[in-house]
Order: structure tokens, then sequence, then C-alpha cells
């Protein structure tokens, strides 16, 4: 049996941001917001985040300032507490254990009064929908089309209701409120784009509300500034509109903000306004006018049609980001470092807008070039370009080097360089389409004052039928295309169909080459829940094995590979060696839904762990990206603080990494040019006196799996539910048996 | 409900006149409303907005100012005079120059015993209301540039003026000027253009508010003569201001053809000093808003698109009420659209001409909702162009076709027509009986042998008609002493009745072949709209103002058997919701039961043989009975057989050959003729 206890799933970040609303200090210095389990504090100045909050358990769904003590703050969770923290230093004062009802508590109510009494019914789930009015006098709430204020001295409510729609087929539906901080004035935001001042609640009949109008879809958000001179409000138009209060017709724009406004805030002394955007952006703004910083999260695209890929030379995250732009993340600072402007447009925030969107993208194995696909689906007609960009190191960004328009004349389905084995070799980008064929392109000098360019070498098809993935051996020289249920293996050399390779029934979903000592095997996945093992000396099937695998991929630093199953709606994951029967490592339900993209990503550091479990971790980290939309009441959580920060100390050798270093002209030779595999083995086995590996059948090693798997269902380590897109990574840890 | 042929006329080109001006009369709550063809007509509010009384208008008389003394009403215009308007026999009582030049405004002081009018020339004159007449009292201080709006303090001892360029307060005791409150042009282009201040109002705690052409309602302090505050309300004029009664809300009416509301509030509960606060827009108009009156409960209000708009406050009334309901009049409460019912043809009356039309005529036969191939066309006979300044106030044409009466405030002309086989001649009759001076309602008798004309006191003249020449025969005096104007005149059929009705809702039936009152119908709170006397049952129908209906049987003297059932069971809560009156009441000859009524969005056969609706009963059921088979259809039908089909009729007349003309003025038409309004920017245009 092998010792799994050691390795978890730990959130490692890219939560959300604009989940709500950020509270500022007192001296505007810091600002909060909640952020998944967390409160992050961020210095406005530098964007740095200073402390992260840490003790909720579930969700923090609120954060305000405590009136009485400016260095304090309150958070609330999905977990049923309210905590009070300092803030400066991130320490946890108090803690208070709400009920059932979880309703938007006024801080001075929290702390005086110990019995609770429901004062409004029904109310939105959304905290915009709830404010206090000036000084705490009265408590505006909206729902649909009512507005309720109740007056808390008095304890008297009055409703306020709108016609459905009005005669001009406008929604008059409440989207968000705010009260003046010294008049007796609600402004109430609305679906139509109209804003309300409401003004003379306090009498039930002779009220009366003065309209401004200028936004043309749903007002995200409205704020009174502190002196109640101004109201900033924000919608989907990326623009911040300051209202001048009692001279309605004066406004001031701050547009091209580059998302739609979800959350506008003021810092108490009205200095710094902050509009926190649906790209998981905050941005602050300093004195009404200027951009001063903006804190940008992972973005959360409309779907990440581009895989996650890690940037060879900074070993970024890469992947979909703002629309039409490729997001860097850095995966160890859980930080934004750069959006690349693909498709070089400028957005226009509009419904049924068909817009240019980066579908694909992949790096050579140096970095020094990156290939996107971009395209514009209008009606019947496609729009497809293939942009190649290479790396300037004067920049030290990608410059655009190579606009193909239309590659193909369908859709791309895969998109991947050669890895070039040494600098002198040429790279060969290959893209496979929809259209039936495949297309190498290649960099060829063209004439001599305009520098090299990409062009097509060669186009490849296979009786008409449909590529879907494609895929370079380690060394490059092998190019394999899967046609539907074919595998086609070419010669990149000289683009020569060597064999086909089959497996029906099912057509072939994943495709990838083993790497290092393992190059010989091609592996793939069917959609007949088929995981696929093939031998490229034998030209045979070495085994198979009946599983429904979502996605498989190669860790590139080792013979390592990992394939995902979501079996019965719970995911598994499974890293194996393609010459190896056993699983090295297998753990169930990793989380709930489907993972649809993951990557390995290098450390920084190689990590020492002798454990032979978490060995295949030492030098790669697996990411993945899951995709809670929605909150879930899942129990158990990680404690990600305590994890990172002891993985990061352990450094050793590995008995893998020593033969590695001893012999790498080993694993740099062609897999088919190799001797095979059990002379190699058997050789690499005696020369480090390591128990010799046991060959059990395929039917066998499924067998295994899932004893040895069901044995280990109740280790369920989460991280966040909320946030939409959670990275997780498997980190070798050794704290965890006491879950078990 | 039987089937007739439609003639559906769209040839009549009826084009109301732009209203220039409104002043209401919160002790009687009556609305006047000046037209710019000088028209002037009285709503009284109280009953359902009827359009009580209309004085025709006069070439050259453009009202700019119009202001109610008690129960007088004065208006002043560009020709330079102040008329007082004669209410009793609806035509001008007498006018005087004020030798100032044009006026643009004239104001009463709340006591009622001043005038002020503000003149092109820079003066404020005073006039002093006297029983009978106005006498010139004195000039205030002369200034440099016209007085374009005036507003009296409501104690009476001051005066503000908007002017060009500036507000002037004056003493009104010692007529110097006070203040000069300077108002600051408009931005970018316009800043080279004087601004106009259209419009002020002088509030009980001497905050004057002024309304001027760059868009801008502003705020006063008289007594310091500093600006407090200033409402940039339109990018173009604001032409309008009205404040309540209580001075709590005000009224801004704008080029843009919105109502803006600004109210006076407290900031909060705790802070007794309140402000003026911009609330609620209104854009009810598509052109200018030119004039505007904030009542108690709702605005009225009036412009360029000659639409009168009462829109109600929904704060001051109870929602579910009538009065919460938005109210548009556009047509007149009265037929503009005489009907010769045996030959067929169709008087139409304009302010300076009469229109004579021929019918068309089709063949075939078809079934329900086909139209039928125009064998004729309809033909314009005759054109009739009035003579003298004074405009038309009443036409009518002989049922035979052989006679044409009009009368203006001043004349009666009547014309004999003769055709022959396409040729029209048309001769005046030049000796008319000096009975027929004053004149407010002409109707023909059903045998074309008569003439009535109804005239002061709400007496009739009938006139004998024959060739050679026209006699008077006889004035028939009704004995309640009323001095209201007679604005219904219906005689019977078989000539021997006349019904009248009046504006202090009398409605009097005479006997023609005795030459004397028959009887007086028991007057009823509201104003009749529409009355006629059954042909064949001799039974009055009365319809009024709020929608109630009567049947009045002339023989008994008595209201009949099925007019008591109506009341008691009441009418339908949709029929009387409908907010334009019945004007015309007709009979259907083939079916004695049948009444056919109109208004300006419907028409209706009531059938007196079916059973009434009750609440429950679905009201507007033509539709669904026509899917029933015949067996169903009798159970689900009641009295009451409304079509939709026609919208904005002018009125619906049954000829002899048992066809129906329909006169509609469809609403689109008088939109395409209206000026271009002022230019607004669109979102996403």
């Amino acid at each position: 049996m092998v010792e799994h206890a050691d390795i978890r799933v730990v959130h490692r970040g890219g939560s959300k941001i604009n989940f709500r609303a950020p509270v500022i200090s007192d001296d505007s210095r810091l600002l909060l917001c909640a952020s998944g389990e967390c409160v992050k504090v961020y210095s406005t100045s530098t964007e740095e985040c200073v402390h992260h909050l840490r003790a909720h358990t579930d969700v923090v769904t609120g954060v305000v300032l405590r009136p009485s003590n400016h260095l304090q703050v309150y958070s609330c969770s999905m977990d049923g507490t309210i905590r009070l923290w300092d803030f400066t230093d991130a320490i946890l004062i108090k803690m208070f254990h709400l009920v059932a009802v979880h309703l938007q508590q006024s801080t001075e109510q929290l702390v005086e009064a110990r019995e609770l009494s429901v004062v409004i019914s029904h109310v939105s789930s959304n905290p915009a929908a709830i404010a206090f009015g000036r000084a705490g006098e009265y408590l505006a709430s909206t729902k649909g089309l009512q507005l309720e204020v109740f007056f808390l001295k008095k304890q008297k409510s009055n409703r306020f209701s709108l016609k459905e729609e009005n005669k001009k087929g406008r929604k008059n539906t409440f989207s968000c409120v705010t009260c003046h901080p010294t008049d007796d004035c609600i402004a109430t935001g609305h679906e139509d784009g109209q804003i309300r001042l409401w003004r003379n609640f306090s009498h039930k009949k002779e009220y009366t509300y003065s309209t401004l109008h200028w936004h043309h879809t749903t007002v995200g958000s409205l704020c009174f500034t502190p002196e109640g001179t101004n109201l900033l409000s924000g919608g989907v138009e990326s623009v911040l509109v300051q209202w001048r209060y009692n001279q309605d017709t004066q406004r001031d724009f701050l547009p091209r903000l580059g998302a739609a406004i979800t959350h506008v805030t003021v810092s108490p002394d009205g200095t710094l306004f902050t509009t926190t955007h649906s790209d998981n952006k905050i941005t602050i703004i300093r004195s009404g006018a200027k951009v001063s910083a903006v804190i940008q999260g992972l973005v959360k695209g409309e779907s990440i049609e581009t895989d996650l890929l890690i940037d060879p030379r900074s070993k970024a995250l890469v992947m979909n980001g703002k629309p039409g732009h490729l997001q860097f993340y850095s995966l160890q600072r859980d930080k934004l470092m750069y959006n690349l402007d693909i498709v070089q447009q400028e957005y226009i925030y509009q419904s049924d807008l068909q817009q240019f969107e980066v579908v694909k993208a992949a790096f050579n194995s140096s970095g020094n070039w990156l290939a996107t696909v971009e395209r514009e689906q209008k009606d019947a007609e496609l729009e497809l370009n293939l942009k190649l960009w290479a790396f300037d190191d004067q920049t030290q960004s990608f410059v655009l080097n190579t606009t193909i328009s239309a590659p193909h004349e369908n859709r791309i389905t895969a998109l991947c360089f050669s890895p070039a084995t040494d600098s002198q070799t040429t790279t060969v980008l290959v893209s496979s389409s929809k259209d039936g064929h495949f297309k190498a392109w290649q960099l060829a000098a063209h004439t001599e004052d305009e520098g090299p360019c990409w062009s097509c070498d060669f186009v490849g098809a296979y009786h008409g039928l449909v590529p879907s993935c494609c895929c370079f051996s380690a060394d490059g020289s092998l190019l394999a295309v899967s046609f539907q249920e074919v595998v086609t293996v070419w010669s990149s050399a000289s683009w020569e169909l060597l064999t086909t390779l089959s497996q029906p029934p099912g057509d072939i979903r994943d495709l990838c080459f083993g790497q290092l000592s393992c190059s010989k095997y091609l592996l793939g996945t069917s959609t007949s829940n088929l995981l696929l093992c093939w031998n490229l000396l034998t030209c045979s099937l070495e085994w198979s094995t009946s599983m429904d695998i979502s996605l498989l991929l190669a860790d590139p630093l080792s013979e390592n590979m990992a394939a995902f199953s979501s079996f019965s709606s719970l995911l598994s994951v499974f890293v194996f060696k393609p010459s190896e029967p056993r699983p090295i490592f297998s753990q169930k339900a990793v989380c709930s839904g489907k993972v649809m993209r993951a990557v390995f990503a290098p450390r920084e550091e190689m990590l020492e762990s002798c454990e032979e479990s978490s060995q295949w971790l030492n030098r790669c980290q697996l990411y993945f990206l899951s995709q809670h939309m929605v909150n879930s009441s899942a129990a158990g959580s990680a404690q990600p603080n305590a994890l990172i920060g002891s993985h990061q100390s352990l450094v050793a050798m590995t008995p893998f990494h020593l033969l590695l270093g001893k012999r790498p002209s080993l694993l740099q030779t062609p897999a088919h040019v190799l001797p095979s595999t059990s002379y190699l083995c058997s050789m690499f086995v005696r020369s480090l006196l390591i128990s010799v590996t046991d060959n059990r059948s395929v039917t066998q090693y499924s067998y295994s799996t899932n004893t040895h798997s069901s044995a280990f269902t109740g280790f369920i380590l989460h991280g966040s539910q909320n946030c939409p897109f959670v990275v997780n990574l498997f980190s070798g840890a050794e704290r965890c048996l006491r879950k078990l | 409900m039987g089937e007739f042929k439609v003639h559906r006329v769209r040839f009549f080109d009826y084009m109301p006149s732009a209203i220039s001006k409104m002043a209401f009369n919160f002790l009687s709550e009556r609305l006047a409303v000046a037209r710019a063809d000088g028209a002037v007509e009285i709503f009284k509010f109280t009953d359902n907005y009827f359009q009580e009384k209309v004085i025709p208008g006069r070439d050259g008389r453009a009202i700019e100012g119009m202001c109610w003394v008690g129960q007088r009403l004065f208006s002043a215009g560009l020709n330079g005079e102040i008329t007082e308007y004669d209410l009793e026999n609806l035509r001008p009582k007498y006018s005087m120059d004020a030798y100032g030049g044009p006026i643009w405004s004239i104001s009463s002081n709340s006591q009622g015993t001043l005038l002020a009018v503000g003149c092109e020339d820079g003066t404020v004159k005073m006039f002093e209301v006297l029983e009978e007449k106005i006498q010139f009292q004195r000039n205030l201080d002369r200034q440099k540039g016209r007085i374009i709006s005036l507003s009296w303090h409501p104690s009476g001892t001051k005066i503000a003026a908007g002017m060009m360029d500036m507000i002037r307060i004056f003493d009104a005791e010692t007529g110097r000027a006070t203040h000069r409150l300077l108002v600051d042009r408009g931005l970018g282009m316009s800043k080279g253009r004087e601004v106009v201040v259209w419009s002020v109002i002088f509030l009980s705690d001497n905050t004057v508010v002024s309304g001027d052409s760059a868009g801008k309602v502003q705020m006063w302090d008289s007594i310091t003569g500093t600006l407090r505050k200033t409402h940039l309300v339109t990018k173009w004029d604001v032409l309008a201001l009205s404040v309540s009664q209580d001075e709590s809300s005000l009224m801004a009416g704008t080029s843009e053809g919105t109502v803006v509301q600004m109210q006076f509030l407290q900031s909060s509960v705790e802070q007794q000093e309140r402000q003026w606060v911009r609330t609620r827009t209104f854009k009810n108009h598509s052109h200018d808003v030119r004039a505007l009156v904030h009542t108690d409960c709702a605005v009225v209000s009036g412009g360029m698109d000659t639409h009168l708009v009462v829109l109600p406050l929904l704060d001051q009334v109870e929602k579910s009420s009538k009065e919460a309901k938005l109210r548009k009049i556009t047509f007149p409460h009265r037929s503009l659209v005489r009907c010769a019912r045996k030959a067929g043809l169709l008087l139409f009356q304009f302010p300076d001409h009469l229109e004579l039309w021929r019918l068309g005529e089709s063949e075939g036969q078809g079934k329900h909702g086909d139209c039928l191939p125009v064998k004729r066309n309809p033909e314009k006979l005759l054109q009739l162009t009035r003579k003298g300044e004074d405009h038309i106030c009443c036409s009518a044409v002989s049922p035979c076709g052989g006679w044409l009466v009009y009368a203006t405030v001043s004349a009666v002309r009547l014309y004999r027509l003769q055709y022959d086989n396409n040729n029209v001649s048309i001769s005046r009759v030049s000796k008319l009986p000096k009975e027929l001076r004053t004149v407010h309602q002409l109707c023909f008798s059903s045998d074309s042998s008569r003439l009535f004309a109804s005239s002061t006191h709400s007496s009739v003249v009938v006139v004998a008609l024959s060739n050679p020449e026209v006699k008077h025969l006889h004035t028939l005096k009704c004995k309640s002493g009323s001095k209201q104007p007679l604005h219904l005149l219906v005689p019977s059929d078989d000539g021997k009745w006349l019904a009248t009705a009046n504006a202090d809702c009398e409605i009097h039936v005479y006997n023609l072949h005795k030459m004397k009152l028959h009887c007086t119908v028991p007057v009823y709170s509201s104003c009749p709209t529409a009355i006629a006397i059954h042909p064949s049952t001799c039974n009055l129908i009365s319809v009024h103002a709020d929608q109630q209906m009567f049947e009045f049987s002339l023989q008994q003297k008595e209201y009949t058997e099925w007019s008591r059932r109506l009341h008691k069971e009441g009418l339908h809560s949709l029929w009387l919701d409908r907010d334009t009156p019945v004007t015309r009441v007709a009979f259907n000859p083939e079916n004695p039961a049948h009444i056919i009524l109109h208004d300006t969005f419907m028409f209706c056969i009531v059938d007196q043989s079916l059973p009434l609706p009750d609440a429950q009963t679905k009201f507007y059921n033509q539709m669904t009975l026509r899917s029933l088979p015949a067996a169903e259809r009798m159970r689900h039908s009641h009295a009451f057989k409304i079509c939709k089909y026609f919208q904005h009729l002018m009125t619906v007349e049954l000829l002899e050959d048992h066809s129906l003309v329909v006169v509609e003025r469809p609403l689109m038409d008088i939109m395409s003729k209206l000026p271009a309004p002022v230019r607004q920017k669109k979102f996403a245009t």
C-alpha cells in the first residue's frame, strides 16, 4: 500500500476580490476586501497585499469598519460567525455566533443589543439592496419593485411600490440603494439605468422622487460621498459617474475603467474612491479624477478556452483573462503580472455583440514564441486569426511577429509547438482544424529587410477525417495527430506518415507522448472511456484500461502523467508512469464538479521528499481549475497558510533527480532509438538498489486502483467554494494524517 | 347590433389651435384656455372637465395674458388691448387700448381690485377694476425693454416683472422699482443672445421664482435682491411656471414638452429649514408647454401641440379614483360637423371657412368588415369663406341641403343653395330679421322650413324660411330666467318639439305647434352633452358630462321606466370611466329600441330591449359575441353594444338611406401638421 496521506489539495488563490464592496480604513492607507474565506488587507498606495485575516471557515460575505474604533473591522461569513479583527496587525479579537438568520447588521446594533428583532422580513440577498440612512435613523431595503423604509426610532415602516414596467417598456426593478449621509434622501438604482432620489418618505403619501438618467442598463452600484455633495454611480458601461447633489444636470465622468463596475465605495475622508469591477479588479481613484492604483485578481473570463499554460520564462500561469487578452498570473505570489493584448481592439461592453476572443494559445519550449488564435463568430461567418508573438529581450514582452488571417477554414482544435532540442533547430507550429487539415507553420526569412516571419510549411490530411488533437514527441521528431478514432504518427522532418494506430470504437480525445524515459509511449483517451497506451517501437497497444478520463496531461519534467477522471460526479486524480501499470498516486473525490483545465507547473526549487508517493511532486506542482460557481455546504477546510509555509522549506535531492543528474544522455535520446524499457529499467533499478516493480496485468491495475482509492474516500479537503474559479494545488505535506 | 353601410370620412382637415395661455379660477374651478387663434374655452373641472363654453376667436387677437378677477375674465394680447369677456353671451364685452404697445402679460392682485399689464414700451400699467369696466390708474416706473411677465406678491404691495436679462421688483404703492435682479445668460452659443424671463412668480415668503429662456428656474430673495438657487431644468426655454396654492410645489413647463416639478422640502426631519428640490419630470407634450396651471391635485398643461393635459399628482389623490387618471383633451366637446341627412351632405366648420361635401357612393354588397368599391368619390361642393374678422362660432345645413347658415359673434349669414347636376349655386339671403343678431347655436327643422337660433338668456328665435323672404315667427323664452347661453338645440323629427340645453344644466322642451314651453326636465347636476328626441316615442334622451344617461317621456313629463331601471341598477364602471363626453345621440328608424351614441373613441348602440349589464358582465363583449353561435349570443348580449373600430370620431350620423356616416380625424394627421419640435438628442440615435 502506498502512503498518500501527505498529499492534499490546497486552495492556492485566484479567489474573487470583487465579491463584496471593499472597505477603506479611516486614514485611507489600507483597503480591506473579502476574498474567499479570508479578508485581504491591501495597501492603497502600493497595491500589495499586507495581511490576510484568516479564521473564517466559509466564504466571507461582508466587511465593515467598527465605528467606535477605526483600527478594528468586523467581518461576517457563511459559517455563521461575525469576527472582530485588528486589521493593522491581523489579530482576531472577538467572535460572535449568529444563530440562523443572516442579516446585514448595523455595527452599533451588534454591540448594544443582545436581543434581535426582525425589522424587515423580505430582504434581497444582495447587500447593495439594504442601506442605513442618516445617522442610523432609518433603514432602506429594496426588493423587486418595492422600497421599504424602516424608521428605527418610531419602529414603523413605509413601503413604496413602483409599477412593473412603465410605458416605454423599461424595467423599474430596483438594483441598489444608498442613503444620503445628512439629508433625508434615498438614492435607488434601477434596471433601466435610472437613479431615483426619494425624498419626503417619512410621509406615506406625500413622498416624492426625482430621476437621474445616464446609464443605459442596470445601475450596478451607488454611493454618496461622506459630505453628501456628490453621488457616485457605476454600471456595465465601466464609467464612474459623479452627480452633484441637488444640481442634477451637472455630472462628471471617469470613463474607460476597463470592465463593468459592480461596487463603488468612498473612503471615510472622501479622498479615495474605489470601484470594483467584474473582471476581479479593484481600482483606486484619488481625488475623484485619477486612477492611482489597480488591485487585480485572477480574471475570470467567460470560459477558459485556452488551456492553462505555463510560460517557460516567467513560470507564470497563462490563460484567458479580460476579453481579448491573455493574462500572466504569478502562481507564487498569487498576483496578476500583466495582461497581453492579443486582439488589439477596443472592447465594447454590450450584450449580443460578438467580439474577437482568444481561443487557443501555445508557447514553445524555450518561451521565445507564443502562438495565439483568436476567433469572431458573426452568425454563420467565422473569422480566425493566428498570431505569432516573439519575445523581445529588450522590452521583456511579447511582440507581434506574424498575423495569419484565416489560417484554417474552420475552428482550430489544437495548437502545439515542436519541442526544440537545441536552439539551432527551428521550431515548428502545428495547428489542426475542423476543416479536416492540420498545418505545420515554420519560421522562414522572407526578405532581408523584414526579418523572419511564419509561413505554412505543410498541410496534412488523413482520409478527410477531422483532426482533434496533436502532440509532438519529447524530442520533436514525431508528431501524433488524432483523426477521430485513428492516431496518425508523422515524421516532423520529412512530413511522412509513419504509422497509424487505432483502437475503435470511440474517437480520440486527448493525446500525449510520454516524457523522458517513457518517450516511446503514446497515450490517449477515447470517447469510449478508454485510456490507451501505445508502444511506438512495436506500434502496438501496450495496455489499455477502461476509465472515464476527462483530462490527461504529462509532466514535462518527469515521466509522470496525470489523469483526471470524473467518476460519479466526484473527481479523482491518478498519477502514473506509462511504463508502470500501478499508479504512483491516486486520490478520489478531490473536489466536486468537473475539472476542465489543469497544468503541471515546475517548482522554483526542487523539493526533497523521500516518500515514494510524493516524489512526483518534487519537481512540479499540479494545478487545476475547478468550476464552483455556486455556494455549496461542503464541510472541511484546509489551512493553506500553514501548508505553504511548510512545503517551501523542504528541499532535497531525490533518487530520481540523482539518476537524471548522472545520466542525462539517456533521456535526451529519442525513445524509438533506445533499447527496450525493461532493459533500461532493470539497469536503473539495479543501479539504485530499489525493490523491483511488480508486473501486474492491466485488469489488475484497474482493480487495484479501485481498492486502494476506496480506502481514502473520507479524505476530502477543500478550498473555498465561493470563488467561481479556484486554483488548487497538490502539494506534499505531512500534517494531514490526523484528518483521516 | 344591426348592419350598416358605413361612410368612413377622413377628409375633414380639422386642426385645433395651439394653447397659448391658461387661467384657473379656484373659486368656481373653471379653467379658461386661450388658443392661438384668439378663441377662449372654459372648462368646468367639477363637471368631468367638460368644455362648457367657447368664445370664438378673432383675427389679430393673439392672447398673451389672461386672468380671472372674481368671476370676470380678462385677457390682453399683442394687439395692445385689454379685453373683458361676456361669458353669458360668449363674446368680448369690451376692449380697451392700454396705449403701451403690445401687451405681454396681465395679472391681478389677490384682492381683485387692480390689474397690472406689462407692455412692450417698458411700462407696467395699473388699471382699477370697476363694476362694469376697468379704468387706467397710473404707470409704474418706466423701464428700458419690454415687460414680459408679471406677478403680484400675495399681499398686493409688490410686483415682480420679468424683462429681458433682468427682473425688476416694484413697490406697488409708490410705483418705484426697488430691485434689479440680473439674470445670467445661457452658456456657449447663446451667450450673445439676451435672456428672456418668460415667467415670474412672487411667493408669499418674498421669494421670486423666475423661468427664463436659458432653461433656468431661479429662486431670488426679493428683500436682499440676491440669487438663492438655480435649477438648470432644460437646454431650451422655460416658458411657464405655476405654483400650488400652498406654495409647496412648483411646476415649470419647457420647450422640450416636459413639465418639471420642484418641491419645497425639509432636507431632514429635524431641520425646519426647507429648500426647493427638483423632483419629478413629466413628459406629455411633444412641443412647447406654453401654459401651466397647478391646481390642488393636478397639473394642467397646454402648448403648441394643442392638447390640454390634466396630469393628476398621485401624492394628492386616491390612486384608484377617477381623478388619478391622466386626461388628454384634444377635440372640442361639441360637434363641428353637420349632416344633411336627406341630401347626404356634410358641412365642416372651420374658424374661417365652411366646407360642404357630398358623400361618395359605393356599389355591390359585402360582408362584415369588407371595403366596398367606390362608385363615386366624395366631392367638395363648396368652400365658403367667412366675412369680417370674427371667427365662425356656429353653422348649420338644412336636412334637404337647400339652406346653409353660419354665425359669428357679430352677424348671421343665411344662404340658399341650389343644385343642378354637378353645379351648386349659392345666393345669400340679404334681409334677415333683426332678432338674429347674437346667436350661439343654429339648427334647421327636419322639414327644412324653420330655422332655430339660440339667443341671449337661453331664448330661441324661430324663423320661417320661404323662398322670397325670411320671417321671424316667435321667440321662445324659458321661464327659469337663466342667463347662460344654450349649447344644444335639437328639434324632433316630427317637427312638434324643440329641446334646448344650457350651461346651467337646464333642459327645456318647447312645443312648436303651440310655440310655448312644454316642460322642463328636472335639473341634473351635470351638464348635458347631447340630447335628442325619439321620433316615434317622443322620449327625450339626455347624456351628461358625468356619463349618466336619462330618458324622459314628454307625454307623461316624467322619467321612463327604462331610465329609472338604468339608474337603479347603475351604469357599468367602464362606461363611467370613459373620459370623453358623448357628443351626439341619434336613433335608428328601423328599430325604435336602438339609440346610437358616440364619443371620441367609440360609438355605441344602446338596445333598450336587452337587459342592462351588471358589474360582473364583460362590458366590451362584441368580439366574444361574434365568436359564439347565434343561440348562445342572445344569452350573453346586453344593452350596450360598443364599437371601437373607429377612433377619434368627430361625428357619427345615420342617413336617410340607412347608411352610417363616420367622420374620423386621426391624431397622426394632426401631429404631422404641427411645426417641428425642438431637437433633442435621443440615446442611441
